[in-house]
């Protein structure tokens, strides 16, 4: 197993700010959106971007929310691994908003195609737009692509893309993984 | 550990601590579930699921069906009294019948003691004990466990006494396996003909005096009286048992405490507890019944995840 860092903590706060701005573009005072952090990942990433837009941008009143898809996902007792449920906390009406859903990886689109169903269980939102971190954009199964995205990244199969958040793993890195044994 | 240690639900004494915990924070996100505009997750949709009633039920046949809809599991029902079990067809061929038409999970409650871990050992399909006889009631004492632990916190270290018919109650057996496995201190409390000789040997203590077990406890779990199973007397009168053994309001107030009451349902109101306890904001039995859905939905989900495809 070897693993090369993509973004450090620099580039990742760069680019943080570059997705903050294009939000505020295209929402303004984000009075009629809501932002919608994707379980378990993709809160680490809302909760900066909402910080961000709120300390540095003075955005007030943000909408955030945390939805979990785990009874949702298309793989359930297809997938080797143990699906662990986590908290949704949407405490607020998605009915008729414009919905940003935030994610850190966008890899086979399969989570966010659970995350489209899982939404229409709070309403039927007006809009529904992506935000990632990192798109790994030759390894959709299904047709989704991101409003905004941090990085793009060629990856192949095998190697695995981990995105490190300093209030989780005690750093801000990001790194791709290659799975495979060295020799 | 997120995988329970079991194939099938057939009583609490066949679980461990860490998979109640398990069901219990699954039941955390269903509860959430069920509160949200559209109640229903897509998990469920390749399984199907038999709902077998050897004997009457209403509450608890009604809290499977809603769990295994909001699922989206496929759903049949059976009950006994209008099927070819009155022509004198076996258990195991009734159930062999009902698995040839691609049933992966059974939802079982049967009058004999153990017909669910008879059936677990006879056929391949995922089996959930919905009562045995006297004998367990499995889903009801994780609901009540879940109730308390949602009312006070924490089920470990807490006084949980079981008032009433432990003799003929399954939802005591099961309840005395919950509570104890989870740290709790459990008493017994009911006319003596209505406590079985070996109840000590559980690791649980008897009182007959209902008003020293309610200053004792926190948690007051009263039984309905079983009419239907007491062929012979057990007590001289429903009157009698209700002035020794009912809760009333008056009886709540006189404590320097506040207690908690459930009731597994359905009350005989003035019997076991009067109509004023019931619904007073002690009483948490409505609260049990919306977490009966919950906790049969984590059950469901979670023994179905073991179902390989």
């Amino acid at each position: 197993m070897s693993q090369k860092i993509l973004l450090n903590s620099k580039e990742i706060g760069i680019i943080l700010h570059r997705l903050a701005c294009q939000l505020i573009e295209k929402h303004l005072d984000f009075s009629n959106t809501v932002l919608i952090g994707i379980q378990p990942r993709g809160i680490y990433l809302a909760e900066r971007l909402t910080s961000i837009l709120r300390d540095e941008y003075e955005v007030k009143n943000i909408e955030l929310g945390y939805l979990d898809i785990t009874f949702y996902r298309d793989d359930f007792r297809r997938s080797e691994k143990i699906l662990e449920a986590n908290k949704t906390n949407i405490d607020f009406v998605v009915e008729n908003k414009k919905v940003v859903f935030i994610d850190d990886v966008l890899y086979t689109g399969r989570s966010i195609r659970a995350a489209l169903t899982a939404i229409q269980s709070f309403g039927r939102p007006d809009e529904i737009e992506l935000l990632v971190l990192i798109d790994r954009r030759f390894s959709r199964h299904l047709p989704i692509q991101p409003n905004y995205r941090g990085r793009q990244v060629d990856a192949i199969n095998k190697e695995k893309v981990k995105v490190n958040w300093l209030e989780n793993d005690g750093e801000d890195m990001i790194y791709l993984i290659n799975q495979e044994k060295d020799n | 550990m997120s995988e329970l240690s079991v194939n099938h639900l057939l009583g609490i004494k066949y679980l461990k601590e860490e998979d109640i915990q398990l069901i219990f924070e699954t039941a955390d996100q269903f509860k959430e579930v069920i509160n949200r505009p559209i109640k229903k997750v897509p998990s469920l949709r390749d399984i199907t699921i038999a709902n077998l009633f050897f004997e009457n039920s209403t509450r608890t046949k009604l809290s499977f069906e809603l769990a295994e809809k909001r699922l989206s599991a496929d759903v049949i029902n059976f009950s006994a009294s209008q099927s070819s079990v009155k022509k004198g067809e076996t258990l195991i061929d009734t159930v062999n019948n009902i698995l040839s038409m691609k049933v992966d999970m059974i939802v079982m409650r049967h009058p004999n003691p153990g017909a669910g871990v008879f059936l677990s050992k006879n056929v391949s399909a995922s089996i959930i004990n919905a009562g045995d006889g006297a004998h367990e009631h499995p889903t009801q004492a994780l609901l009540d466990s879940y109730s308390i632990r949602e009312r006070l916190g924490d089920v470990a270290g807490k006084n949980v006494v079981i008032v009433g018919d432990i003799l003929h109650s399954r939802v005591a057996l099961s309840n005395i396996f919950a509570l104890k496995l989870q740290g709790a201190n459990v008493k017994v409390c009911g006319p003596k003909t209505l406590l079985p000789k070996y109840i000590e040997s559980l690791g649980v203590k008897v009182e007959t005096d209902l008003r020293k077990a309610l200053e004792w406890c926190d948690v007051a779990n009263m039984l309905r009286v079983q009419n239907e199973r007491m062929d012979i007397s057990y007590f001289p009168s429903t009157r009698e048992y209700a002035q020794q053994y009912g809760v009333t309001k008056t009886l709540l107030d006189s404590l320097d405490k506040e207690i908690v009451i459930m009731h597994p349902g359905p009350i005989n109101r003035g019997v076991e507890i009067t109509s004023d306890v019931a619904d007073s904001k002690q009483s948490i039995i409505l609260n049990q019944v919306e977490n009966g859905v919950a906790v049969r939905m984590a059950v469901i989900y979670l023994l179905a995840s073991k179902i390989k495809q």
